[in-house]
């Protein structure tokens, strides 16, 4: 069976109380287990290969639900890891090996690299940070008053002429707007990496992928020593206050997955 | 069972978009026989994006706006 079946990784932790994981079942449905070598101990589960083989997995990823679904079950078992063990390192969704030993091998050829990551997210916690803007409202807060206001008084210039300039204040209001809005995410994202030991910006979020109004001007994550927590939550609260058509949304606590891949470079370096 | 019931617990039901933000940029990268390279992230960023706008235009028709 070890031979048909692939082993799909969730996170590798060390000191990890194995109790929690008893019943606990990952994508597909099937029951997860545990690879240990020399203290650090992967959590797996086997995957049949005609779905999370190279080739169909492609194809998968591309179905929403499937998409949807998979990465569910991965964070749900990345959570439950998380939360026993002191850390737990994510993997990237879609790491699938052939078997026990070569997982098995990936711990010991990638040790150095595990190790500085469990220690650096051991007493952390990854926090979310989104800061949205509203556009008509950060246009209209700067926005010159507007003479004539709907219009009728255009007779002057012709009320094409007024219209047109018109259109034209409210294009360099947003334009403005725009590049206010971005210079102040930056100053949030500075404020709140102050406040963690690691800071990274995700690209800003699609609307439509999200279905949230407003600029995604700040997709931010923080990882966050836990004594610093509630500060944290503090600043998001005082600085989303600050700015008339800004709002701010925690997210969280996250699993570090977005400072688990603090150590690529040592990949490439190593083949 | 604990895995099950925090699978379930309401302050993990968290939006998809930023699970995906996380679990298809993020972890740590193991060479293993599959692993999703950055091109095929971005792949399927852009797919998602492709279908979720035809989806959505889609429901637009439908519901006749």
């Amino acid at each position: 069976m070890a031979d048909t079946s692939g082993r799909w990784l969730y996170a590798i932790a060390r000191e990890l109380d194995t109790d929690a994981l008893t019943g606990l079942r990952g994508v597909a449905g099937a029951p997860v287990h545990v690879v240990e070598d020399a203290g650090l101990v992967a959590v797996v589960s086997a995957v049949d290969l005609a779905e999370f083989g190279a080739e169909p997995l492609k194809r998968n990823l591309e179905d929403l639900d499937w998409l949807a679904a998979t990465a569910r079950a991965h964070d749900a078992v990345v959570t439950t890891v998380g939360g026993a063990a002191p850390a737990a390192v994510p993997l990237r969704l879609a790491t699938v090996c052939l078997g026990d030993d070569r997982v098995r091998e990936l711990l010991i050829r990638r040790r150095p690299d595990l190790e500085s990551a469990l220690a650096l997210l051991t007493g952390r916690t990854e926090w979310g940070v989104k800061a949205y803007a509203d556009p008509d409202a950060l246009a209209a807060a700067d926005a010159p008053a507007e003479p004539g206001g709907q219009g009728g008084q255009g007779s002057k210039g012709g009320a094409g002429t007024a219209y047109l300039l018109r259109r034209k204040a409210q294009l360099s209001a947003r334009e403005k707007a725009e590049r206010n809005a971005s210079a102040h995410a930056d100053r949030l994202h500075r404020e709140l990496a102050a406040l963690a030991t690691a800071a990274r910006r995700h690209p800003p979020q699609d609307p439509k992928l999200s279905g949230r109004k407003g600029w995604n001007v700040l997709n931010g994550a923080y990882l966050v020593d836990d004594a610093k927590a509630d500060e944290l939550a503090a600043a998001v609260e005082r600085l989303g206050g600050e700015v008339e058509g800004v709002r701010l949304e925690l997210t969280g606590p996250w699993p570090a997955y977005s400072f688990a891949g603090v150590e690529q470079g040592a990949e490439e370096a190593a083949r | 069972m604990t895995g099950e019931l925090e699978a379930a617990a309401p302050e993990r039901r968290i939006a998809l978009v930023d699970l995906l933000d996380r679990v298809l940029a993020g972890g740590v990268v193991l060479s293993g026989e599959v692993t999703l390279s950055i091109a095929e992230v971005d792949l399927v960023h852009v797919s998602l994006r492709a279908l979720i706008t035809s989806a959505s235009t889609l429901e637009r028709s439908l519901s006749g706006e």
